[in-house]
């Protein structure tokens, strides 16, 4: 009945805590600890918060990366639990992810045409003269030139990577994409361009993103809301100008307070 | 944001990894030799060889040279030629085959285990473990004991001996391939696990696996002529180049020929293929392609076109003229910074700001010295501390100015403050370099010097080891070193970049406390326009390696005069802006794609 | 620390057990029934059914190997049947001689191979390094039991040097400068190719370390030259090369079987090859499983060696 793109109720995640040999208890860590927030269709939906505020972990148990420890997911419809069943591939057709290291998501011997064959090939499943015009507009789309389909990863800047990496997400025709900090390996002119892109893109293809970083200027940029997260919870979520604007919580007050700015040089000097 | 600006650029003409093995002289000799070899062993049965088992008593143990046999015969008179070449033969074949048989099962013990992770992996490696808890060739022979002696059954054991030390190799690369993101981007893209295991993490594997068994073959060879020699391996008639030399040995004293000829020849075989073996592991390992496994020199290498004056009067703290350093490829120098010019007084912070590969760490490391080198060069210019060019200074003089005029701090403190040496003992230590003072005093002042950073409970802190602390922690630490002499300039090259913003604030509050009240003379390395103007005086501005502006902080960032510094500053988002901002730049890239 | 030793040498249980159940299930490999061989001729189905049962091979392979880690608990090796004395007297006696020998070469190997490795790493590309490099090449392409025939024919027949076997003269011997005297060439010939892939790995391990972000620190701070590759360098490669030195204490104790085959050096090994080639199985087994345990052992020393020098480890 929700018209959610995700929907997420108590989510907790724990990491260790197993038993080793001698049936001693690993030290336990609550990555994420009962987090419940969704996402509109058509939304983006910014993420900010620091190293270990568990926003990294959140991002990869909605992929099915990870699996949560309790707690409910429903994603395009389809509980978490469904698609963890039906395998991988239920996944990659209702959400793709975007990775922070662009050169990284790459697999350094594959050229761009065979990696972005893969999604149209076992999530759409199209033949091969389907595959070839898909590949073609993909590329386009991320405004690369054609060529781009025979070469490999290191022939390609960070900037220019990020764009495959995207193109490679769009691929699978997934509604939903994570981007878990697509920005940050990037020099800030080739960011800008990025997030003109990504904002592009939800516009014409009708997108819902959950958008991951640190940055707060950068996540006020692209998101219709913030949650901020800190130590796995949610400490405050809201409109993105209005928690910018009047920030309720004492850590996003601090967060906000010690971003730097251009335009305090004068009054610090 | 990574800063790729420190390894040089790959050279201009990429060559195959054929010609770069042929370059190598000693692993084309080693080719060379083995070919030949390889060549005779397969040959044997054309070649017009006696029949190597045919005994003949009368002529025995014959002196190389004899006629009808080029290298005499052995205790039964057999032709030494003969056996030597299809013994050759038989050590060959085993040797590779055990070498194939640990590599295919080795490897696939470890990408399983490696990909897997957990109970597969633990249980799969706990197998490995023990069976590398035996000496080397013991359960080797524990295996020939019990199947009995026997050429097949020494290869089964060289083979079982072998698997655990490729399982642990290939399981280690598998580990860090796994948690490449690629991986589980590949997974989104609806890959199975075992299409991910053999399409996407095996091509990345090959080249270890290529590797460790071009480097074991020889070894394997070893073995097996090890346990044919004990008897263990072929048996008579058959004689492989071990069992020849293990039944001459009876006649060591009379005949030393028979059991020398046959060691050589182990010798030269097996030394002819760890020659090809290191050759193909430098071309296929990246790092020792690139250099970046060269010993780095103490001091960059200097080699300046032009010989600037040693000494300026008159001048603030740090002066740099005209400094130009470049990366040797080996055929030419590609310049990573041109022509670097500014000036730093006393309490005074510049900023030194730059894209990724814009030259800016280059320039900070210039300074000093402290460029890798090889294949670092400094190129021209000039670097007066106090008036006093430090480029023309003798290498013992330039390293007494580190630390004790000049400090840096550097990027990731992890990875910058040794993990092996208690933290107060590393400041400790930056204090004894330039003092006469002893070791108790130099701890005394490192535990004061925590202090003045704010680190709290210093005393107990000290002892703790760089992974123990917070990565602010760590930060402090590393501006405590710096401070340890008192020195004029402090160098900070992006010192706030590993860090989360909360705590970047605290540590840009520090720096600049500390700059105020010793009168610092700072030099701020970042790639972040709200850290330079929350902290500098001055900016300039680096583009490709050459400063493109430099002036006050509030004129260059209110109304910058070059086209890419406009274009770099209208590129940061501001906060409070919201979706205005991508709205203002849209119109900067629209341009430049019309 | 004592926390960290003892939680290695519980973790060292599960190993030696997991050793024991090896070499059981290898001796277990043998083709053939055992009642069958031990009656030749008398091989009536009877007489087999008595034996096994007498042996108590007619249990199960479990129960067999609990009985028979029982008496190994128990120091009860069996019999020789060859040499007709107990398998542990007799590995514990050659055992001496073969530590005598493989800590020799160890000491050796360790002392030479971090000596030449640094040296050769400190001046990369040098004269030294080139030299260095080709002795290693030598060293690990040499079968060491065809240098230890060369070396007898030049040190001890050539030459007259040195004795050319055995532990000690045979008469008028039996002091520590007599058993150096004999020590010398086994010893040297087992070093020189552990030595090879010491060197080789504390060349590799010098330059990883030489090129971290905390050697730039070190020099940032005017640390001397020498400071920097001796106290810092080095002591970060150390931790790599420590297990190296436990895996050599492995291949010495292995290599020991040619060296003392060449040089009729009374230990552990040249026992071992002679109980092979007889089928003494028993004596192979005892052999195997002290020998391993000791190494299990000296890894236990290098892993704890290890987390000394590294602090990250011992979490």
């Amino acid at each position: 009945m929700s018209q959610n793109a995700v929907d997420i109720r108590n989510l907790v995640k724990t990491f260790g805590g197993g038993r080793n040999l001698f049936g001693i208890t690993a030290s336990q860590v609550q990555a994420v600890r009962g987090i419940s927030l969704h996402l509109a269709q058509g939304e983006t939906l910014g993420i900010v918060g620091e190293s270990g505020s568990g926003k990294s972990t959140l991002a990869r148990m909605l992929v099915g990366l990870e699996r949560p420890t309790s707690g409910d997911m429903v994603i395009d419809g389809k509980p978490w639990s469904v698609l963890a069943e039906t395998g991988p591939r239920a996944f990659g057709r209702a959400i793709q992810y975007v990775f922070q290291d662009p050169v990284a998501s790459l697999n350094p011997r594959k050229t761009i045409g065979e990696i972005l064959d893969v999604p149209l090939r076992l999530l759409c499943g199209y033949d091969s003269t389907k595959r070839a015009a898909r590949k073609k507009a993909l590329v386009d789309a991320v405004q690369m030139p054609a060529d781009t389909l025979e070469r490999y990863p290191h022939e390609f800047s960070g900037g220019q990577a990020q764009r495959i990496a995207i193109a490679r997400a769009l691929a699978a025709e997934a509604r939903i994409l994570v981007l878990d900090e697509p920005v940050s390996a990037l020099d800030v002119s080739v960011q800008a361009q990025v997030l003109l892109l990504l904002q592009q893109l939800r516009d014409d293809l009708g997108l819902s993103y959950l958008f991951i970083s640190h940055d707060l200027a950068v996540v006020e940029s692209i998101s219709d809301r913030v949650a901020v997260m800190y130590l796995g919870d949610v400490v405050e979520i809201g409109p993105a100008a209005q928690l910018f604007a009047s920030p309720q919580h004492d850590y996003t007050r601090a967060l906000i307070a010690s971003a730097p700015r251009l335009a305090t040089s004068d009054s610090l000097i | 944001m990574t800063d790729m600006s420190l390894t040089p650029p790959p050279s201009r003409k990429r060559r195959s990894n054929w010609q770069l093995l042929m370059a190598n002289r000693l692993a084309a000799a080693g080719l060379f030799i083995f070919g030949l070899i390889v060549l005779i062993a397969v040959l044997a049965p054309l070649l017009p060889l006696p029949d190597p088992n045919i005994t003949d008593q009368p002529n025995r143990l014959l002196p190389p040279l004899s006629e009808r046999h080029l290298l005499g015969t052995d205790h039964l008179g057999r032709d030494i030629v003969s056996r030597l070449i299809w013994g050759t033969q038989i050590s060959l074949i085993v040797g590779v085959s055990a070498t194939a048989l640990a590599a295919l099962f080795g490897s696939l013990i470890g990408l399983v285990a490696g990909y897997a992770r957990g109970a597969t992996d633990s249980i799969l490696m706990r197998f490995v473990d023990m069976l590398m808890a035996f000496p080397y060739i013991l359960l080797a022979i524990a295996i020939v004991a019990a199947l009995g002696p026997g050429l097949l059954n020494a290869l089964y054991a060289i083979s079982i001996v072998n698997i655990p030390f490729f399982a642990r190799n290939i399981r280690g690369v598998t580990v860090s391939i796994r948690n490449r993101e690629f991986v589980d981007a590949a997974r989104l893209s609806g890959k199975s696990h075992a299409a991910i295991l053999f399409t996407e993490v095996l091509p990345n594997v090959l080249p270890v696996i290529v590797i460790t068994m071009s480097t074991t073959v020889g070894w394997m060879i070893l073995e097996t002529a090890g346990l044919s020699f004990l008897g263990l391996g072929a048996q008579p008639p058959t004689a492989d180049l071990g069992s020849m030399l293990g039944q001459a040995r009876a006649q060591l004293f009379t005949a030393p020929h028979a059991s020398i000829i046959p060691g050589v020849m182990i010798f030269v075989l097996v030394m002819s293929i760890n020659l090809l073996g290191d050759g193909i592991r430098d071309v296929l390992d990246p790092r020792l392609r690139s250099g970046a496994l060269d010993r780095p020199m103490p001091v960059t290498r200097i080699d300046r076109r032009t010989t600037p004056p040693a000494k300026l009067t008159d001048a603030p703290a740090l002066v740099v003229d005209g400094l130009s350093t470049g990366f040797d490829t080996g055929d030419s120098i590609t310049p990573a910074v041109r022509d670097i010019s500014f000036r730093l007084g006393k309490g005074e912070c510049l900023g030194l700001i730059g894209e990724s590969g814009s030259g800016k760490s280059v320039t900070a490391l210039s300074l000093m010295g402290l460029v890798a080198s090889p294949p670092g060069v400094i190129t021209d210019g000039a670097v007066y501390i106090g008036g006093e060019d430090v480029l023309s200074l003798r290498e013992q003089q330039l390293i007494g100015l580190r630390g004790a005029r000049v400090a840096y701090v550097f990027q990731d403190p992890l990875t910058t403050l040794h993990p092996l040496f208690p933290v107060a003992e590393q400041i400790a230590e930056a204090v004894l370099a330039h003092n006469r003072v002893g070791k108790r005093a130099a701890m005394a002042r490192a535990i004061a010097l925590m202090n003045t950073v704010g680190i709290r409970d210093a005393e107990s802190r000290a002892k703790a080891y760089p992974h123990e602390l917070s990565g602010g922690q760590r930060q402090r630490i590393g501006i405590a070193m710096a401070l340890a002499n008192d020195p004029d300039i402090i160098i900070a090259d992006e010192p706030t970049t590993a860090l989360d913003v909360t705590v970047q604030a605290r540590i840009l509050e520090l720096l600049q406390d500390l700059r105020r009240e010793r009168g610092l003379a700072l030099l701020l390395i970042t790639h972040d326009f709200g850290v330079v103007a929350q902290v500098c005086d001055r900016v300039a501005v680096m583009k490709n390696g050459e400063i493109v502006e430099q002036g006050d902080t509030g004129t260059v960032l209110r109304a910058p005069q070059h086209d890419y510094t406009k274009r770099l500053i209208a590129c940061v988002p501001e906060l409070g802006e919201g979706h205005g901002f991508l709205d203002r730049v849209r119109p900067l890239f629209e341009e430049a794609r019309t | 620390m004592t926390a960290y030793i003892g939680k290695r040498l519980l973790a060292a249980i599960p190993v030696i057990l997991g050793l024991s159940i090896i070499v059981f299930l290898v001796m277990k490999l043998i083709p053939g029934d055992p009642a069958q061989a031990l009656l030749g001729s008398y091989a009536t189905p009877d007489n087999v059914e008595r034996i096994n049962r007498a042996l108590g091979l007619d249990r199960s392979w479990p129960e067999q190997y609990v009985i028979w880690i029982g008496n190994l608990l128990h120091g009860d090796f069996g019999r020789s049947y060859i040499l007709n004395r107990p398998v542990l007297d007799e590995v514990l006696e050659r055992f001496g001689a073969t530590l005598i020998l493989a800590g020799a070469s160890l000491l050796i190997c360790s002392v030479l191979g971090i000596l030449a490795g640094i040296a050769s790493a400190v001046r990369q590309f040098g004269w030294t390094d080139r030299i260095v490099t080709f002795f290693v090449l030598i060293g690990i392409s040499m079968p060491a039991f065809f240098l230890g025939l060369v070396f007898i024919l030049f040190f001890a027949v050539q030459w007259r040097l040195l004795p050319a076997s055995g532990m000690y003269a045979v008469y008028g011997g039996g002091d520590l400068l007599d058993l150096l005297r004999h020590l010398i060439l086994p010893a040297g010939t087992l070093a020189i190719v552990a030595t090879g892939v010491v060197a080789r790995l504390t060349r590799a391990a010098m330059l990883e370390v030489l090129r971290q972000d905390f050697i730039r620190t070190a020099r940032a701070k005017g640390l001397s030259e020498n400071v920097v590759i001796y106290r810092h360098a080095f002591r970060a490669a150390l931790v790599s090369v420590i297990p190296v030195l436990g895996i050599q204490a492995g291949f010495v104790l292995g290599g020991a079987v040619y060296i003392e085959t060449v040089f009729q050096w009374p230990g552990l090994g040249q026992m071992l090859v002679k109980a092979v080639s007889t089928r003494d199985l028993l004596l192979v087994q005892g052999g195997v499983l002290v020998a391993a345990t000791v190494y299990v052992l000296v890894n236990l020393l290098a892993d704890v060696a290890q987390a000394m020098l590294d602090p990250r480890l011992k979490a």
